[in-house]
Order: C-alpha cells, then sequence, then structure tokens
C-alpha cells in the first residue's frame, strides 16, 4: 500500500521506509514555533521540568503577534517572560514588535519552512505551511515544550481526504471561497484527525497567497493537516528565500484516502461563512441583506500583500459606509512597507479604511477591533465562534478580502461585482 | 487515580476552545484566573454551579478550535474530573493527554448521559455508569503508547 504525501513526510522525519494510518511515530522536527500567548506556557512547562537546553536555537521561532503592540499589563508580563526566555538561550528566530509579523504570514516570508519541512507549532493555524508542501501542524504549549527540549514529538499517522481541484476559478472566487466551500460541504469536523490534501489541474491557478489560505483553514475542518504538492508556484516562491533544503514529497499513485471529492473551481461563487461556525456558508447570491458594523481584512489567513491589492481594487476612489469601521491589517513589516509603496494606504485612508501595524488583534478578540454587543462584522479571519471577536452576543461573517472590501462600502454583505 | 464520579454538566456539538476559555481572558497563565472564566460564554453559571469532582460531558468535535492549552488547563482546574464526548477535536485531545486532564470518547453515554445524571468513570475498564438512570457504557481505551505518557505523570515526564 503506498503513501500519502503527508505519510512520507512523517516516515522520513521518523526514519522510517513506510508508516501507515493509525501508527505511533516520534519525528524529528526542522521548527517548532510559539506565539506570545502559548509561548508562556510552554516556557513555564520547560523551566518546571528543570530543563536547561533547547535541541537548536535555530529551529524555534518565537513569535509575538497576538496581543502585541502589548495591549495591557498582563500581556506586556507574558512578552516580557519569553523574551527573556529567548534572550537566555540565544533563540535566533525571535520575532518582537518592529521585526514581527503575523506568524504565519512571517514564517514562510522569511523562508523559515518550505518543501519538506516538519513542523509543530503552538498555534492551531501552523497548518498554514502545508501549502509550501510541507507537514505542519498545531499543538499546545506542553507539546511546544516538549519539542524545544527535545527536538521530537509523537504522531499519529493520520489517514487522509483527497480533493481533486479541477478548472479556473472566476474574478471575485480566491483561495479563501474554496476552502468556505469546502468546509461548508464537509463540515467542523469533516477531516476530523486526518490529511486534507489538494491535488488537481486546478492548482495551476492558486497563487502561494490563494494556498496559504486554503491550507490555514485546514483546521477548521478538523483536519491534522493541509498540504499541496510542490509545483513551479511552489519552487518560484521558496527559491532564494527557503533557508532549508527543500525535499519535494509526491503522494504515491496507490495512496489510500478514506475518500476524494473533486470539486469544480469554475463553478464556485465567492462564499461568506454565516455565525457561529465556518460551515455554515452561503453563496454571495443568497447572503439576503445582512447589515454590518466592522469590516476587518488581514490575519493569518488573509493579511498577505495580495489580499491587500485586492481590497484596494475594490476600494480605489470609494468611500466606506457611514457607521462601518473598516480595520486593515497588513500580516508582516515587509508586507507593509510593499503595500505602503505600492500606494494601496492612500487607497484605505482616503476611502476611510484605518491601517494597523501587523497583529492577530481582533480575529480573535484580542484588540484592535473588538465587537460590542448585537454588532456584525465581515471579516476575513478564519473562525466566526460565539464570542471570537468580542460580545458574547457580537457575529462574525467570514469571507473573502474582495467581499470584505465591497461590504464596506455599503454597508451590506455585497457581491464585489456589484460595487 | 482508577476512577471518578461527579454531577454532569451537559453541552452540545463543537464546543470550541474560544468558549472554554475565551481570549480575553488569555493574558494570564495563571489556572486559577482561567478557571474563574471557564465556560462563560456558553455557560454562565458554570463556575458558580462546578464541584470538586465533577463530569463534563459533550457531542461531537469537543475542543474545536484554537491550540491554547488554556482551555484543558481551565477546565481541569475548575474541578472537571474527567470530560466524555462522541469525539474530541484533535489537539484538545493531545492538550489534555499532555497535562493530565482524563477523557472518554463514548458516541452512545455523550447521546444518553443528561445534564445533571450522576456519573461514575472507571479509568482501568473504561466503563461509564450511569448512576441515575443505572446504564453502563464502554468506551474506547486509550492506545498504550498513550497510557504510558498518562502513567508517567504527562508528557514531559515521559520525555525526561
Amino acid at each position: 500500500m503506498g503513501m500519502t504525501m503527508s505519510q512520507k513526510i512523517l516516515a522520513a522525519h521518523a526514519g522510517l521506509d513506510s508508516v501507515k494510518a493509525g501508527q505511533l511515530i516520534e519525528a524529528n522536527l526542522d521548527m517548532v514555533l510559539g506565539n506570545d500567548v502559548t509561548s508562556p506556557v510552554a516556557v513555564n512547562v520547560f523551566e518546571g521540568c528543570g530543563a536547561d537546553s533547547v535541541f537548536d536555537k535555530n529551529k524555534i521561532a518565537m513569535v509575538m503577534d497576538h496581543f502585541t503592540p502589548n495591549k495591557d499589563i498582563k500581556s506586556a508580563q507574558h512578552c516580557l517572560q519569553v523574551r527573556n526566555f529567548a534572550g537566555k538561550y540565544e533563540i535566533k528566530n525571535y520575532f518582537d514588535v518592529g521585526e514581527m509579523g503575523i506568524e504565519h504570514a512571517l514564517l514562510p516570508e522569511k523562508g523559515l519552512v518550505g518543501p519538506g519541512s516538519l513542523v509543530i507549532g503552538a498555534d492551531s493555524h501552523t497548518c498554514t505551511y502545508g501549502a509550501l508542501g510541507a507537514f505542519s501542524t498545531g499543538v499546545g504549549s506542553t507539546d511546544m515544550a516538549a519539542g524545544m527540549i527535545s527536538g521530537k514529538a509523537w504522531f499519529k499517522v493520520p489517514g487522509a481526504i483527497k480533493f481533486v481541484l479541477t478548472g479556473k476559478p472566476a474574478k471575485w472566487v480566491s483561495g479563501k471561497d474554496i476552502i468556505l466551500h469546502i468546509i461548508g460541504k464537509i463540515g467542523v469536523d469533516g477531516a476530523l484527525y486526518k490529511s486534507m490534501e489538494f491535488t488537481g489541474d486546478g492548482l495551476q491557478y492558486l497563487s502561494i497567497d490563494d494556498r496559504l489560505c486554503i491550507a490555514n483553514m485546514a483546521i477548521e475542518a478538523g483536519a491534522k493537516n493541509g498540504i499541496f504538492p510542490v509545483d513551479d508556484i511552489t519552487r518560484e516562491y521558496c527559491n532564494g528565500r527557503f533557508q532549508g533544503e527543500p525535499v519535494e514529497y509526491t503522494a504515491d499513485e496507490d495512496a489510500e484516502y478514506d475518500e476524494v471529492y473533486t470539486i469544480d473551481l469554475s463553478a464556485l461563487r465567492p462564499t461568506v461563512a454565516f455565525p457561529h461556525l465556518p460551515e455554515n456558508t452561503k453563496t454571495i447570491d443568497n447572503v439576503g441583506e445582512v447589515k454590518i458594523d466592522q469590516v476587518v481584512i488581514g490575519s493569518c489567513t488573509n493579511g498577505r500583500l495580495s489580499d491587500l491589492r485586492i481590497a484596494a481594487q475594490v476600494l480605489k476612489d470609494k468611500k466606506i459606509a457611514k457607521g462601518v469601521r473598516c480595520i486593515i491589517l497588513p500580516g508582516t513589516q515587509q508586507i507593509w512597507l510593499d503595500a505602503m509603496h505600492e500606494g494601496l494606504f492612500d487607497i484605505f485612508v482616503n476611502a476611510g479604511a484605518v491601517v494597523s501595524t501587523p497583529t492577530c488583534g481582533p480575529c480573535l478578540g484580542g484588540h484592535m477591533g473588538i465587537l460590542a454587543q448585537g454588532e456584525r462584522a465581515v471579516s476575513t479571519t478564519n473562525r466566526n465562534f460565539v464570542g471570537r471577536m468580542g460580545h458574547v452576543d457580537s457575529e462574525v461573517y467570514l469571507a473573502s478580502p474582495a467581499v470584505a472590501a465591497a461590504s464596506a462600502i455599503t454597508g451590506y454583505i455585497t457581491d464585489p461585482e456589484r460595487v | 487515580m482508577d476512577s471518578v464520579k461527579g454531577r454532569v454538566h451537559k453541552y452540545g456539538d463543537n464546543v470550541d476552545t474560544d468558549v472554554i476559555i475565551p481570549a480575553r481572558y488569555l493574558n494570564t497563565a495563571s489556572h486559577k484566573e482561567l478557571a474563574a472564566h471557564c465556560m462563560e460564554d456558553i455557560d454562565k453559571d458554570f463556575v458558580s454551579n462546578v464541584k470538586e469532582g465533577d463530569i463534563m460531558v459533550a457531542e461531537k468535535n469537543f475542543g474545536c478550535g484554537s491550540s491554547r492549552e488554556h482551555a484543558p488547563i481551565a477546565i481541569k482546574a475548575s474541578g472537571i474530573s474527567c470530560v466524555i464526548a462522541s469525539t474530541f477535536a484533535r489537539i484538545f485531545y493531545r492538550n489534555a493527554i499532555n497535562i493530565g486532564l482524563p477523557i472518554m470518547e463514548c458516541d452512545e453515554a455523550a447521546h444518553d448521559i443528561k445534564n445533571g445524571d450522576e456519573v461514575e468513570v472507571d479509568f482501568n475498564t473504561g466503563t461509564i455508569t450511569n448512576l441515575t438512570t443505572g446504564k453502563s457504557y464502554k468506551a474506547e481505551p486509550f492506545p498504550e503508547f498513550i497510557q504510558n505518557i498518562i502513567a508517567k505523570g504527562g508528557l514531559i515526564n515521559y520525555i525526561k
């Protein structure tokens, strides 16, 4: 029996010729990641068990992105604790205010993850790097601490679902619409414990940013990881950027999949997930009249340069609707600079939007855009759970940057074709 | 700890880690402070009602969403002795084992057991007994590998 792409990466890092679904293995890690919410707990575990060294100071990344620039004293204490730890153990890839970005935008950009990497991160959206042909998955703080100490983690080898993407998506259909469509189809536990492996001739139309967005939300279907094969689009992105040695794995012809879905990308429409689960999807044609108070464009899902360009394309020479707050968060300092030099900030500010420093902030109801009771937001983020962006009686509608920008102009959830 | 017994706090499908412990409280790692806000966005009375040893029961995909280990920590620190669900989201499942919060996957028990029932869980046999109705259920035991982690008191002791 052949192996899936995910299984091949796990086998290689466990020093095994082959693995099969359900097998428990211990594997060597190429990168261990944490942020300012999860790292303090990991540091407590690390110090609590008496560890006095890390396995490799070059293979740990700590990104202060959730509550930074620090929103309150407690958050500042957390960052101080992590900063001191990173200093003590000379963690090379420690990113603080001024260098940081949203972790899952930052690590690919910096070339810290790439084809064939095995990555764990104490953040559920660590699955993002599957876009580059890596096996990458979210864990908790104890796993992060154990990874920092030993350079290893245990895994239960996942089975997989194959998604064959065919055809070319229409103008306003992006990676976000594709993954929302898929989650709407299989549900928030549709891929529980499994890999989501994407393939098909439609991949040629999906940019790295589209793929990062799709892999990012694999966790919203319950998946252990999402992964794309390495092709010329991946190579072009990683070439001269990835600091490691890329290894290209391909799924065997006879790999076993629990299910196979074929999705015609040309038939998809802009898609919105209604409260309070990412599976509650409707196409833009069926959303009805939903009045909104806030728009958020950014996050590890949709805070990349191409996302900002699309938002700017929609917002150019337009005005944000009265009564709507539009918050735009470039994902990293580099994206911020590039967007500024391209003139995107002029478009945003002239339209009446605000541009923030990179932060996870509003996505998880942390800061920089919290919702009041009864308020509704259209957001390019990844979760719309109860209370996710603020008050327990507020609502989040997940959408693409194009839909979010169009909605900011009208004050209602809107098809970008209509503005 | 061979078995636990307690009163049930029952929830539905897809209980996510944002409602188990909202992000507005993630600026602390104090177990006590986290426990003080456990479940408050779906059950504001949980914190005042929960007693040491109580049991949490929910349906499918318990603990979905964020990887925050603060979620199982908050549940454990609130006094809950075991969580029973039809299925668990995978990161929560892993985190619960790693921090020593006992969890049991049992679809039938998760459907049948009601809020307020008195339930006993035997970890050696995997038997769940609803003392209110008298009905017993058999849960899937942990694989040996995971039993070893729990036996050593969690992941950190296991790798040390």
